[in-house]
């Protein structure tokens, strides 16, 4: 195996899984970034809205049978929870500290996982995929599963639709203003109230599209928010906090970049040193880099690749 | 940050009554545990001690400094697994142990203070993120550390005179410990440096103008609130004769920040405060219901709403307004 060169094909699957990977991240940190670059607020829930998006879509699945219908249920429980979230507790919290941000949003954290392990239990939830897409789709010259295809083609999708309403939109274009300068855009008639609202739902309708197409791959359980909530801050850091264009930017590369160093780290040290210490450091240095990068990237640009404001 | 944090330039002097009153009824604790026959209470008291004094060295920066570091539970891990790395090697006695703990967490906090400080604001909270899942997942992979098992001490170092496998021994060490610890910050806040951190935290360009060398201060303060966490988490490692990869987790790091602002962020007790109400609440809690994390989430929301400033804010608030009344 140490001897063998990469084949193509490993090499566009991974290139493939990190572009999915990226792409799912960039749908939790879309509403992340708007809600910390135009409330200034530190949301750690926004994975909980991830956890609920995954399991209401699992639930709607069970009981209809239908993969779309639990998509759709998903995304309209999780943006009524999320705009229910926004009017009886975050918005008290704009004006707030970032330090009484983090202690109520971590106290939602608790609350959600807790309401969650009641309702539907401790034990993970496995989600079948469509079957009609759990076989394998045949591209030039080597086969990828089909569904991780249709996630990457939803993710596009979604990644377009966010850009033509951030950008072609008059909604869109009072988010900007919100971003950019928000007592300008109060003045300037922006009913921003309702706008926080809207964005906070919007956001979180990403996070169920992002949990329910997830919930095959992944396990649908209990925490599984936090985990990539941190990977969603990774990313709204490297891009620009209040940045659309800087969260896909710092999605896709988080995405390719944590993919190819797990892919091809191990591989790339076994060529380079003895086994002994390949095999202690690869895996090592390979779930760092992203970390790497993003430190790296604060050092030298404190407000991300593409600084939402100034 | 909008709001303003409290905590006067000086620190008046001690009121005697009640320190002494605090302090002998926590020397009391543990006979009052043998007394009611629940003496593994003395356990989960001094797990309570480590916290408040780990939770202190965060209020130092958070409160303080005004340097809101997400990443404070590096620095316990670092102390943790010095102990747990240096006590399979023979060295077995307490004395050399928690230094190295402690100079393990400050070695670590230079580190990462020395770049984390170029960035202010979100930027540090953000980067003493990134190096705290760094440490998170080297541990996590390293398979010296133990991976995803952690590492078993065995026994607990040994102090000399006094047998730390003696739980009550434990408590004691703990307690004096914390104690020295508060009464060193309390000495800290009151010396220049401190009042050039509180000086910083308010408004750092004009402390830069008037010729404050403040990158190294803060540097300074952070290498010190790294070495009391390292210290924790040595002492922690020695209490529960194991360390995993949990005590590095990014929840082990946020929890600490919510002691600290439960307690009161800038005021000296917050920290150890928040650390006990918190530990206390949840242990309340688990004894009734299985759901014990949704009763805590409450109670923090009801805090975070209602004492804005912490707990110590909100109780001084209350006192205030009691005595206005009569």
């Amino acid at each position: 195996m140490g001897e063998s060169p990469l084949p193509l094909s490993l090499i566009a699957e991974q290139l493939l899984n990190g572009l999915q990977l990226g792409l799912m991240l960039f749908l939790l940190a879309a509403g992340l970034t708007l809600v910390f670059g135009i409330m200034d607020m530190i949301n750690l829930a926004h994975g909980s809205l991830y956890m609920i998006g995954a399991y209401i879509a699992a639930a709607v699945i069970e009981a209809s049978g239908s993969f779309l219908l639990g998509i759709a249920g998903a995304i309209a429980g999780t943006a009524l929870v999320g705009a229910a979230l926004e009017m009886t507790l975050l918005r008290r919290l704009y004006r707030r500290s970032h330090l009484s941000q983090v202690l109520a949003t971590f106290a939602v954290i608790l609350i959600a996982n807790e309401i969650v392990r009641m309702i539907w239990g401790s034990q993970p939830i496995l989600l079948n995929m469509p079957p009609a897409l759990s076989g394998p789709a045949e591209l030039s010259g080597f086969r990828y599963p089909a569904y991780r295809l249709v996630v990457i083609g939803v993710g596009l999708a979604m990644a377009l639709f966010l850009w033509l309403l951030v950008t072609r939109t008059r909604a869109g274009m009072w988010v900007r203003a919100g971003a950019s300068d928000r007592e300008m855009a109060e003045v300037m008639g922006v009913d921003t109230r309702t706008l926080f609202t809207l964005v906070f739902a919007i956001g979180a309708a990403l996070c169920a599209v992002a949990g329910a197409l997830l919930g095959p791959l992944l396990a649908v359980q209990v925490g599984m928010g936090e985990n990539i909530l941190i990977l969603a801050f990774v990313v709204i850091s490297i891009g620009g906090i209040g940045s659309i264009r800087g969260a896909l930017v710092g999605s896709l590369l988080v995405g390719l970049l944590d993919t190819a160093g797990r892919a091809f780290l191990p591989f790339l040290f076994r060529k380079m040193f003895p086994s002994v210490i390949a095999a202690e450091a690869g895996p090592a240095v390979a779930s760092v880099l992203i970390y790497v990068l993003m430190a790296a990237v604060l050092y030298f640009r404190p407000s991300g690749l593409f600084p939402a404001r100034g | 940050m909008r709001d303003t944090l409290h905590s006067p330039l000086r620190l008046g002097p001690l009121r005697p009554w009640p320190t002494l009153g605090v302090v002998a009824a926590l020397a009391l604790l543990p006979l009052a545990a043998l007394a009611i026959g629940q003496p593994f209470y003395v356990v989960f008291a001094t797990r309570v001690l480590i916290y408040a004094l780990i939770a202190t060295s965060l209020n130092l920066l958070i409160g303080y400094g005004g340097m809101v570091s997400f990443g404070h539970a590096a620095f316990v891990g670092a102390g943790a697994y010095t102990v747990a790395l240096l006590m399979p090697a023979g060295i077995v006695s307490a004395w050399l142990l928690w230094p190295a703990s402690l100079l393990a967490g400050a070695l670590l906090a230079f580190l990462i203070g020395a770049l984390s400080l170029r960035t202010r604001g979100v930027g540090f909270i953000m980067i003493t993120l990134a190096f705290a899942q760094m440490a998170y997942y080297l541990v996590l992979s390293l398979r010296v550390l133990g991976s995803d098992d952690g590492l078993t001490l065995g026994v607990r170092p040994s102090l000399g005179f006094l047998d730390l496998n003696s739980d009550f021994a434990f408590y004691y060490v703990a307690l004096t410990i914390l104690l020295a610890t508060l009464a060193a910050m309390r000495a800290l806040l009151n010396a220049p440096l401190g009042r050039a951190l509180q000086g910083i935290r308010d408004n750092e360009t004009r402390m830069e103008a008037i010729g404050f060398a403040t990158y190294r201060l803060k540097l300074l303060v952070f290498v010190i609130a790294g070495a009391a966490a390292g210290l924790g988490g040595g002492l922690l490692a020695s209490l529960n004769g194991l360390v995993g990869p949990n005590l590095l987790h990014w929840t082990e790091s946020g929890l600490l920040m919510v002691m600290v602002i439960l307690g009161g962020a800038g005021r000296l007790l917050g920290g150890a405060l928040g650390a006990a109400v918190l530990l206390i609440a949840e242990a309340a809690i688990a004894e009734h219901t299985i759901h014990w994390p949704l009763g805590v989430g409450v109670v923090l929301l009801v805090v975070v709403l209602f004492a804005p400033d912490g707990l110590i804010g909100g109780l001084s608030g209350l006192a205030r307004r009691w005595r206005a009344n009569i």
